[in-house]
């Protein structure tokens, strides 16, 4: 199964990255940097997508009666995942902001919300990384995952009205608001949201399991460490 | 519940009306922010009028981390956690009668700041009403957030660094809401009380959040 999905994605990203790169047609307006529209708007879904699993599991971790392990381990692996496309996502979204903007970075609502979510989300990670005992971690940060995407509509809400009462007249995506994709574009577009969503199942199983051997080592480490010593004991007493 | 907020509440306020640690280093360090922002500001008159309602309320929000910080050190010492746990207070109980605790010590400090930027910055603070009850607004859901992560991150050797870096993008929209309607009022322009919509959100969000959570986090922190 994950050897399946694996093999899918990298097959599709490929197919993505020659028919974005060599296939579809340039844009009137934007010229060759339409391009990276078939990987922007792809690792943001897969970025939101990954903090929703995030969010999902921490309710069925705190809900008593579907708490498991299982959901602790889904939630810091999905977390992981949606913060490196999270930050993907600001990086791509820069470097197509740079030329058709003229800047960076612009206060633009959707572009505030995302950034905002990276740092609650790095935040979280940053809790786990520091707490040690594993029912503890579990669940405070099972809270404060949640506390955090609760924050998110807030945040969003906020940060419209900001730039509403700003700057009512600029809408910054006149290219993206208006799709006139042609068919190639349209078909591309549709594999890289396709092949990204396959990529992150694969790379969300790869980390699940690595949870899963982290915590084995967390219970046997010790055990392990001390049959060590032991069978370095051994020889060196009988030598004596 | 209430009851036992107010004996938490009474508590904590004691605490730090004996130590002082409040008057004697967090509302000197927020009066100092203001003074800094000033110099990196070029101590533009103009420029800081415009910017004072922004500066107060980042002011707010970097006491506001300390005095999170402060209200739980205070229970790491002699064991205050294992009597808070034992003494059988609902959980609730302490995590409204906390939050009261930092929102009173806040709303002292908020005074001496509001007269920081009259003197400091010249803004001129008119429309009382308007500000009073919005910074009442934001004081309740920066106390109630910062209670919420103050018990995530407490009992942690690195709560000092670890706060701010969850507590500040999640009161984000509060400073941006309580920031504009101050701004609004101090230059007498209309719509600040859309804003407020965003604050009383905010609000009841983190003080449900609180209530509903704290139970779980006290018994293990």
């Amino acid at each position: 199964m994950r050897r399946l999905l694996g093999i899918g994605s990298a097959a599709g990203l490929t197919l993505t990255a020659i028919l974005g790169l060599f296939v579809t047609p340039p844009d009137r307006v934007m010229g060759t940097l339409v391009r990276l529209l078939y990987v922007h708007p792809s690792v943001a879904w897969v970025a939101y997508l990954a903090f929703g699993v995030t969010a999902l599991a921490c309710i069925c971790y705190l809900w008593p009666r579907t708490r498991a392990p299982f959901w602790d381990r889904l939630a810091v692996s999905s977390a992981e995942i949606g913060v490196v496309f999270c930050a993907l996502t600001l990086a791509t979204g820069s470097i197509w902001g740079r030329p058709t903007w003229g800047v960076w970075w612009v206060w633009d609502a959707r572009l505030t919300t995302t950034a905002l979510l990276l740092a609650l989300f790095i935040g979280y990670l940053a809790l786990r990384r520091v707490t040690v005992d594993p029912g503890a971690r579990a669940r405070r940060s099972a809270v404060a995952g949640l506390v955090a995407f609760a924050d998110v509509p807030i945040v969003h809400m906020s940060v419209v009205w900001w730039n509403t009462l700003h700057q009512p007249a600029t809408v910054l995506r006149p290219s993206l608001a208006s799709p006139t994709l042609s068919g190639s574009m349209a078909w591309t577009l549709l594999l890289s949201f396709l092949s990204f969503t396959l990529l992150y199942g694969w790379l969300l199983m790869h980390r699940y399991q690595n949870s899963v051997l982290e915590a084995r080592l967390e219970d046997e480490g010790m055990e392990i460490a001390l049959a060590e010593r032991w069978a370095e004991a051994v020889p060196s007493g009988v030598g004596r | 519940m209430f009851r036992d907020a107010v004996l938490v509440a009474g508590k904590d306020l004691k605490v730090e009306y004996r130590s002082r640690v409040g008057a004697q280093q967090v509302l000197p360090f927020a009066l100092v922010v203001l003074v800094i922002f000033a110099f990196t500001l070029d101590a533009n008159h103009k420029l800081l009028q415009t910017a004072a309602a922004g500066l107060y309320w980042v002011a707010v929000l970097f006491a506001g981390v300390l005095t999170v910080q402060r209200s739980f050190a205070l229970e790491v010492a002699d064991g205050l956690r294992d009597g808070l746990r034992l003494s059988g207070l609902d959980p609730a109980g302490i995590f409204l009668g906390k939050a009261a605790a930092v929102a009173g010590q806040l709303a002292v400090l908020e005074i001496f700041l509001a007269g920081g930027i009259a003197v400091l910055y010249s803004a001129s603070l008119h429309g009382v009403v308007l500000l009073v009850l919005s910074a009442v607004l934001a004081t309740v859901g920066l106390a109630a957030a910062g209670t919420v992560y103050g018990i995530v991150a407490a009992g942690l050797g690195v709560r000092e660094t670890l706060l701010p870096l969850l507590l500040l993008p999640v009161v984000a929209p509060v400073l941006l809401a309580a920031s504009k309607v101050w701004a609004i009022t101090l230059q007498s322009g209309p719509g600040a009380w859309g804003w407020m919509r965003i604050l009383v959100i905010f609000a009841v969000v983190y003080l449900a959040a609180g209530v509903l959570a704290f139970g779980p986090l006290l018994e293990e922190s």
